[in-house]
């Protein structure tokens, strides 16, 4: 299965783990990943708030180049995914818009392939089964909050995958590695996006609901697929802790590590030791950093 | 030689601000046939038709013009001027040069031309107009009523104590309807149960009224006075003549089922009353649960009945019945909030909708009136009630306004403070709407005394926290969000149309709108009417009612009934179809085409080449046609033809406009 794959800025920097765990377990899932050659930023919220025409023009520089492959295109990063998806749909909508960006990219995109988030390349591409299959340390007995923030399934129209109010396609994967995802409302609350670091009044409260509701939902960590998400509930952890007087202890992932693991690969080739909440000690405390043996790739 | 004359109305300023009427008069005298033509104030008027039959007499005029307002408004004066001065009432046209001119024009000079069109058009016309006569069709005086509901029993009252004997059909095994299951009705809260069962036992009771329960409409044929409808009586496995009521039977059946009576909050057996105050008071055995008919053991009900009255080998039987009018009183159904992910999807079971809360409050309901939640059965304290769900929401639910939800939630709340005394109720709306007689005091003795918590905002999210419903908000009022810990959630879903409302409106033949409630023929002069002569609406089939509206509204369908029925004969309009047999093909598209069920196919015989030849035609049936005239266009050799409107009447309008 050969898909376009776009890491995007993040997956490059503060996401770095998202990249190498994705690319890790691609690999065992038999996912033949071709990075985009010469990508470009998304121009994620900057660009859509600067000029709608070079909203569309960024990401359909970097559809054209998986058009001309003749590929669908894999995203892991929720933004960049809601701008490629805004993207496809303006110019499957209209004709003009579509003429527009082809003269302003200087190349043709006809929105003939679909972009798809990585989520959704995991459970209806490759298919919850054959991750089952290929699992050989269950990560049984790991209680996840799954967590989708609020753009990566939104807005539907759009996004055209997973159910905008009540998404499952983390519980699903998390069910088939052995994992128990736990119940909760915040699955699609907000994280705060920049407000935990421009207005902190507000972005820290956002944050304190979501590890207050794993943490009462009864969850040992959070599992996401954005960086952004990542990133604030991570790095914020510790000063929304001292603020409330509390530890949370919530060790946050990104699903391709958790899934990683539990194909059997080395925690540090996924990148869990880059996080900031200490995901590493919390695995070996769990039992899930045994070694494994004959981890099985898919071929 | 014919002799016309026209009358061109000023209707006050009306016409006369945008039509120079004098003008219109004068060129109209020097349209071909024409030999008066003169304009007036008031044409409607008194005198006005005095200037029309003086000049139908002084002119010898045989037909005439009248060019004034829509012919919906005054066709039939107009008409009845015209019978009274000795002509046909049909070799009258109206040129409509108000609604169609005046009201819609700013420009006079051009609005005068346009009217001097639209005469020289009814002019046309009418020269081509023969002279038509009314016939008659004898009535059967015996009326059905569709649906056991409140707005059913109220009809079928009215219309058993005028004398004339009615059938109420009703698909569930009891009558009473949605009003069996409300337990208090606003604003006075006397009990629903208290003032529905003494009219369902009048019902039952009526020397006039014969109550036909478990029972469904499979066809109606006919026309007004003449309905033929077959019904199918469902098998309910009891003899109903031989059954007392006892209640053995349901006592001891072994099977317990989860009610569609208490919408799934309490259970019911395999054999079964839908509630305990049932009429009639006859079981009926629901066969795709009773053990018998899914294992051919049990038998239980049968062994113990003291009569012997249940019957497992009973059949459907159909049963074809003449009715001179019906009444369709078919009721509502209510949104399914399951298209509400933010409301849970239907999933959390603390999340009900208000007519699973009329269940709770109610005595004999599954809680003997104790309101405890569904899951745990503990007395919640904290209430959140939210107001249009499904209703006013284009996006997931239906664009209308439901009309009863704003009083039911805030009698509701009320109740709730009435019997949870440290509970608070906190309702969340969009708008109080509160239009009807003490209504607004009611909502206000809500707030004010019972202190019910009105905040005006959607509600964005409810999930569920431990044993607790978090229910997520935004107070539009004070522009905050805000956050209830609530142990019970109540969706006032909307009120939509039953799911198989459409399918009754095609068997019966007459039309429902987009969202499938029923159509009156028209939305303020005719509102118990539909479209097809003889039939009755009553109640929410026809659009959101409550409980006061959907009465006053069967009472009227019933007096419509009456005097229909009151009748020996009625005269039917002459202007409808007519078919050329001698060029009709008997093709039979205009049978599928005809809405109203009017037209079959006949066999004729013919000579032809000195042999007689049978072959089939179109003929409409005069009762039903409605004249629509969809037939006349559907008809490739044209050999079908709408009396007062044919082809060459309509050829010859369009040949005085484009000539």
């Amino acid at each position: 299965m050969k898909l376009a794959y776009y890491p995007g800025c993040s997956l490059s920097t503060t996401g770095i783990e998202y990249n190498m765990s994705t690319l890790a377990v691609a690999r065992t899932l038999g996912l033949d990943l071709w990075e985009i050659p010469e990508w470009n930023c998304c121009g994620a919220s900057s660009a859509h708030l600067t000029n709608h025409l070079l909203a569309l023009a960024l990401p359909a520089r970097n559809l054209a180049i998986a058009e001309e492959a003749g590929l669908d295109v894999a995203v892991p990063c929720a933004a960049c995914f809601a701008r490629f998806k805004a993207t496809e749909a303006a110019v499957k909508d209209s004709a003009e818009t579509r003429a527009t960006i082809e003269e302003v990219i200087g190349r043709k995109y006809e929105a003939k392939y679909t972009v798809k988030s990585l989520l959704d390349v995991f459970v209806n591409t490759v298919g919850l089964s054959q991750i089952k299959t290929l699992v050989n340390r269950p990560l049984e007995g790991l209680k996840v909050a799954p967590y989708y923030g609020c753009l990566l399934v939104r807005p539907h129209k759009i996004t055209q995958f997973d159910d905008p109010e009540d998404p499952v396609t983390i519980d699903q994967i998390m069910s088939a590695i052995g994992a128990e995802p736990v119940y909760w409302g915040y699955k699609t609350e907000c994280c705060g996006a920049a407000h935990p670091t421009v207005v902190p009044e507000v972005g820290l409260k956002m944050l304190k609901s979501i590890y207050q509701g794993a943490r009462d939902a009864g969850a040992d960590c959070i599992v996401t697929a954005c960086p952004l998400c990542l990133t604030n509930l991570d790095m914020r952890q510790k000063e929304v802790g001292e603020q409330n007087n509390t530890q949370y202890n919530l060790p946050v992932f990104y699903f391709t590590e958790l899934v990683g693991l539990a194909l059997g690969h080395d925690p540090h080739t996924l990148g869990i030791d880059k996080h900031f909440v200490d995901a590493l000690a919390f695995l070996k405390n769990k039992g899930f950093l045994n070694p494994v043996q004959n981890r099985r790739d898919s071929e | 030689m014919k002799r016309v004359g026209v009358f061109i109305c000023h209707c006050g300023t009306n016409i006369a601000h945008t039509v120079d009427c004098e003008k219109v008069a004068k060129t109209a005298a020097e349209f071909p046939h024409v030999v008066f033509s003169t304009d007036y104030k008031y044409m409607c008027s008194e005198p006005g038709q005095m200037v029309i039959k003086n000049a139908i007499k002084e002119h010898k005029l045989d037909r005439i013009v009248v060019a004034s307002c829509s012919p919906r408004m005054h066709e039939p004066t107009f008409r009845k001027c015209m019978e009274s001065a000795g002509l046909n009432p049909y070799l009258m046209e109206m040129a409509n040069i108000r609604e169609h001119c005046s009201w819609v024009h700013p420009d006079k000079e051009k609005g005068t031309e346009k009217a001097i069109d639209l005469v020289k058009m009814a002019v046309a016309k009418v020269v081509k107009n023969t002279p038509l006569t009314r016939s008659s069709i004898p009535i059967h005086k015996r009326a059905l009523v569709i649906g056991g509901g409140i707005a059913g029993i109220q009809a079928a009252l009215d219309i058993a104590d005028a004398g004339y004997v009615v059938d109420i059909v009703e698909k569930e095994p009891s009558i009473g309807g949605r009003m069996a299951q409300v337990d208090k009705t606003f604003p006075t809260l006397d009990c629903s149960a208290c003032i529905l069962t003494p009219k369902m036992v009048d019902a039952a009771q009526h020397p006039n009224i014969n109550l036909v329960t478990y029972s469904e409409i499979e066809k109606v044929e006919g026309y007004v006075g003449n309905f033929e409808v077959t019904i199918r009586h469902k098998a309910r496995s009891v003899d109903v003549s031989k059954c007392t009521g006892c209640g053995t039977c349901w006592e001891k059946c072994p099977t317990k089922v989860a009610s569609e009576f208490e919408l799934g909050l309490g259970t019911r057996k395999a054999i079964y009353t839908p509630f305990p105050q049932a009429v009639p008071n006859k079981p009926v055995i629901d066969r795709d649960n009773c053990r018998y008919f899914k294992t051919g053991k049990c038998m239980v009900c049968q062994k113990l009945c003291p009569t012997g009255a249940v019957d497992y080998t009973q059949e459907d039987q159909l049963e074809t019945i003449r009715y001179g009018a019906i009444v369709v009183a078919t009721g509502f159904d209510l949104f399914d909030h399951s298209v509400y992910g933010e409301y849970g999807y239907g999933k959390y079971p603390d999340v009900i909708t208000g007519l699973q809360f009329e269940r709770l409050i109610n005595a004999s309901g599954p809680t003997a009136g104790k309101i405890k939640r569904p899951s745990d059965h503990k007395e919640p304290k904290t209430i959140v009630f939210i107001k249009c769900v499904g209703s006013r929401d284009e996006a997931k639910g239906k664009p209308y306004c439901s009309k009863t939800c704003c009083m039911y939630t805030a009698k509701h709340a009320t109740l709730v403070k009435e019997k949870i005394k440290d509970s608070q109720a906190i309702v969340f709306y969009m708008d109080v709407r509160t239009p009807g007689k003490n209504y607004e005091e009611f909502y206000q003795r809500a707030v004010d005394e019972y202190g019910v918590q009105y905040v005006r905002g959607r509600v964005s999210k409810i999930y569920q926290k431990g044993d607790k419903l978090i229910v997520k908000g935004e107070d539009t009022l004070l522009g905050k969000q805000v956050e209830v810990e609530a142990d019970m959630v109540v969706l006032a879903t909307a009120m939509v149309a039953r799911s198989d409302a459409g399918d009754l409106a095609r068997k019966v033949g007459f039309s429902y709108d987009q969202h499938d409630f029923f159509t009156e023929a028209h939305p303020k002069l005719r509102p118990v009417e539909t479209h097809t002569a003889g039939v009755y609406l009553a109640g929410a089939c026809q659009g959101p009612k409550d409980i006061p509206d959907s009465v006053s509204q069967a009472s009227a369908a019933a007096a419509k009934v009456c005097g229909l029925l009151s009748k020996n004969e009625m005269a039917t309009e002459p202007i409808i179809s007519a078919v050329n047999e001698s060029i009709c093909s008997g093709c039979g598209l205009c049978i599928s085409i005809c809405p109203y069920k009017a037209i079959d196919l006949k066999t004729i015989t013919e000579r032809v080449h000195g042999k007689m030849l049978e072959r089939q035609v179109a003929a409409v049936n005069s009762g039903l046609c409605q004249g629509c005239g969809a037939c006349t266009v559907a008809c490739r050799s044209s050999a079908l033809n709408l009396r007062g409107f044919t082809n060459e009447q309509i050829l010859a309008e369009v040949d005085a406009l484009c000539l």
